[in-house]
């Protein structure tokens, strides 16, 4: 089938009084980017939609593309014809012969007629271009109620657009329509998830990933370089912080307290994310916390590790089944880079049976005694590497990449 | 001297070699240690396969590097076979395939599997009836080229795939696809393609490097075990170096194969026209085969001799394939296509590459009509003229 342009519908954002223009055009900058690859298309922005004139490129990757971008709720692929009774007849007809329908199909036609002037009113259009069809396609059976096929014509001024299928797409708010937050990366399955679902409800994330070295590898390091990588296909771009947690993090190994290390790293992680929310003006801290996965997700541990920070902290998975994530993990292109097998900074040290009801009065007192925890967490801070990544570009990074794009 | 001989092995690109050089230079880490010479190792062989990925419109999980398309081959026949013994021991080819395909079916052959080698036309092509005539419940693979060696003749692909499908969905699909890449389009998701071979040096890469292509899902039983390497499919450190050197040239060629096809098509024609009005040769390559092979014989002289004639002229031409023009018996591949005893011990292959000029053209046309002018009258045929 040759269509000629995508009809894409904004979600719920559209009822935002003020903001909608603002919301409108981001969302209209965010297709046009993810569009560049297919120089043909044109686009048009109206009340509540776009439109994605093909211009003869094929409707099948824009599509995949296109549903992806937060702010819009569905696509239908639409066959454009003049608004003539002829013309949308005899379109709809080529449609339906194209559309290779199976035995009794049932139907109905669904006509809007948005352009007043047009001498025909929609219910009479309903019943033209039902019949013109019924007389042509023997399989055809009608069915106001829950027909198979609702092929709606919809008349305008200038064209008339032909189309029955509603392709729902991830929907969500404009990219960074929701203010700022910093995002905990470990490079493990939850946190690129968590990070997406942020974004997707427009949260601009920036992500804050701690790393141990000697303890982890370079090669962690890179995974989550990686994860960022994917996550800016999103985003646009991602700033993604590293922070060098091997001080920090031994401080608690010779403490005779291995059951609670999770708990005392997990707390200065919150407090460096704090930190760096502050300088970079967010106002809160998200994390792939999900209830009840390990220890330290537990009910208790989530409220002895919670209380180190005051800013919200917002867990976009905390309900979800390890099922669920998973699958949203290989839908948004996460999942094959986080079951690399690089042990990152939350699997070392841990003892084999950790706390998962840690006593919040003992850790506290184990902080107290480590004198020069808050300046190493201060220290830390200081030391962390700032990189802004593009789906396409290495970022402005310190690391340099191997890969010579020239030999490609 | 120039050089007519692009479907045994062509001239890399000179960026290839640059490239090369400067990898070999630079990575020599082994990409399996886990220092930074190891890690960039493993980064440039990561976009290699992105980049072959891409040009094939696959995922890059799906590309195993082998050391070449004799590798892949055997991997893909012997590697399927031994994986899915379980399902049946039915195996069908046709008998026309490389000697590395041939080869690895009498192999199996000998150990016990059942092998239909199915015939072709005139044309040098497999029909359609044959395959569903041939398959069966325990058929685990079909393996048939895409464009044969020595003649050119396309294979029908897509329509083979299809049929392989409609009969057994079980039954894999392997496709030889060496001399058609860079040369016609490959589409290996319409054509229902399971695996797919190809080799660096038939597209202007290295020699020593290939691919194979094994569609999500499969599991072939691995004829290297070691390392855990290429997703435990082929154990061996990888070439980094070769590696690199056949992304560049496969995105290169791929981007090309439009242009190939048309502007080499056209020489092609050319080459078919004085062929075809010269007394003594006979053309059995025709129109509808692939854009750079041309195949003739000059029936009652052994081919070696017209080629060291053409060769004292500067006309580097082939005999056979490469891979088996030191045996002495006739080609198997063209004695199927129906060419006489006499045709098959006489065949030329004339294979274009994409600088060829109008003027070398004309050479050749020259070359050639010079030495079957000298050699018709040593003809027995050519001696009762006289």
């Amino acid at each position: 089938m040759i269509y000629d342009m995508l009809l894409l519908r904004f979600g719920e954002f559209i009822l935002k009084g003020k903001n909608r223009r603002r919301f409108e055009n981001s969302v209209f900058l965010h297709v046009k980017s993810v569009l560049e690859p297919y120089p043909k298309v044109e686009l048009r922005n109206e009340f509540g939609r776009i439109y994605v004139y093909l211009n003869g490129e094929s409707a099948a990757e824009p599509i995949q593309v296109l549903k992806k971008v937060f702010g819009i709720a569905s696509i239908s692929p639409v066959i454009v014809c003049k608004s003539e009774l002829e013309d949308i007849l005899e379109t709809s007809y080529r449609y339906l012969e194209e559309m290779n329908i199976q035995e009794s199909t049932t139907f109905k036609v669904s006509a809007r007629r948005v352009w007043k002037k047009f001498g025909h009113s929609s219910h009479e259009m309903n019943h033209h271009v039902g019949s013109h069809l019924l007389k042509n396609f023997e399989m055809l059976d009608v069915s106001m109620n829950r027909p198979a096929l609702d092929l709606r014509v919809e008349i305008r001024e200038t064209e008339t657009y032909i189309f029955y299928e509603v392709i729902p797409a991830v929907g969500g708010f404009p990219r960074g329509s929701n203010g700022k937050a910093m995002l905990l990366l470990s490079g493990g399955i939850d946190s690129p998830v968590a990070a997406w679902s942020s974004m997707r409800r427009g949260l601009t994330t920036e992500c804050v990933h701690f790393y141990s070295y000697p303890f982890t590898s370079q090669l962690a390091k890179e995974k989550v370089i990686d994860l960022a990588k994917v996550l800016s296909g999103y985003a646009g771009e991602i700033k993604l912080h590293l922070v060098p947690f091997t001080e920090v993090q031994t401080s608690f190994t010779g403490q005779g307290q291995d059951k609670l290390i999770i708990t005392l790293m997990r707390r200065s992680m919150l407090r460096i994310a704090t930190l760096l929310a502050e300088r970079e003006g967010a106002l809160a801290i998200v994390t792939g916390d999900s209830l009840g996965q390990v220890a330290s997700q537990t009910l208790s541990s989530m409220n002895a590790i919670g209380r180190a920070t005051e800013l919200p902290l917002l867990r976009p998975l905390v309900m979800m089944d390890k099922n669920e994530i998973i699958s949203i993990a290989k839908d948004i292109g996460t999942y094959d880079l986080s079951i690399q097998p690089y042990e990152d900074c939350c699997t070392l040290f841990v003892p084999d049976s950790p706390a998962t009801k840690p006593n919040l009065r003992i850790v506290e007192s184990i902080e107290r005694s480590i004198t020069n925890l808050n300046d190493m967490i201060l220290d830390a801070v200081d030391r962390t590497e700032t990189m802004i990544l593009t789906p396409n570009g290495n970022g402005n990074t310190k690391v340099d990449s191997p890969v010579e794009e020239d030999w490609f | 001297m120039i050089y007519w001989d692009h479907a045994a092995s062509t001239p890399p690109y000179e960026d290839v070699i640059r490239t090369l050089t400067e990898v070999m230079d630079k990575h020599y880490g082994n990409p399996s240690s886990i220092h930074q010479l190891g890690g960039d190792s493993v980064k440039l062989i990561k976009r290699s396969r992105e980049v072959c990925a891409n040009a094939l419109h696959v995922k890059p999980s799906e590309i195993i590097f082998t050391s070449g398309a004799t590798e892949a081959n055997n991997l893909a026949i012997k590697g399927a076979a031994l994986q899915y013994m379980s399902r049946g021991k039915h195996l069908i080819t046709s008998m026309v395939e490389h000697a590395s395909v041939y080869e690895s079916f009498l192999q199996l052959q000998q150990w016990g599997f059942e092998v239909t080698f199915l015939p072709v036309d005139s044309q040098g092509c497999v029909s359609l009836e044959s395959i569903t005539a041939a398959i069966r419940k325990d058929t685990i693979l079909v393996s048939i080229m895409h464009v044969n060696n020595e003649m050119g003749a396309i294979q029908p692909i897509d329509a083979i795939g299809q049929e392989i499908k409609r009969c057994n969905a079980l039954t894999l699909f392997h496709v030889d696809g060496v001399q058609g890449f860079g040369k016609l389009p490959v589409d290996l998701k319409t054509w229902s393609v399971d695996l797919y071979t190809l080799s660096a040096h038939k597209f202007r890469g290295p020699k020593g490097i290939g691919l194979l292509y094994v569609r999500e899902g499969l599991k072939l039983m691995p004829l290297l075990t070691g390392g855990s390497q290429e997703s435990g499919f082929r154990a061996g450190t990888e070439n980094t170096p070769h590696l690199v050197a056949m992304a560049k040239a496969m995105r290169m060629t791929s981007e090309q194969q439009p242009i190939f096809t048309k502007n080499v098509s056209i020489q092609r024609d050319r080459i078919f026209g004085f062929i075809r009005d010269i007394k003594g040769l006979h053309l059995h390559s025709n129109e509808n085969g692939a854009p750079h092979i041309v195949q003739f014989s000059f029936p009652g002289m052994k081919s070696e001799v017209l080629m060291h004639t053409l060769e004292l002229q500067g006309m580097l031409v082939s005999t056979r394939s490469a891979c088996s023009s030191k045996q002495t018996e006739p080609s198997r591949v063209l004695i199927s296509m129906g060419l006489s005893h006499e045709e098959a011990s006489s065949g030329i292959r004339i294979s274009l590459g994409d600088s060829h000029t109008e003027e070398e053209i004309s050479q050749l046309e020259l070359a050639l009509r010079k030495a079957v002018e000298q050699l018709y009258p040593l003809l027995e045929k050519g001696r009762n003229d006289r």
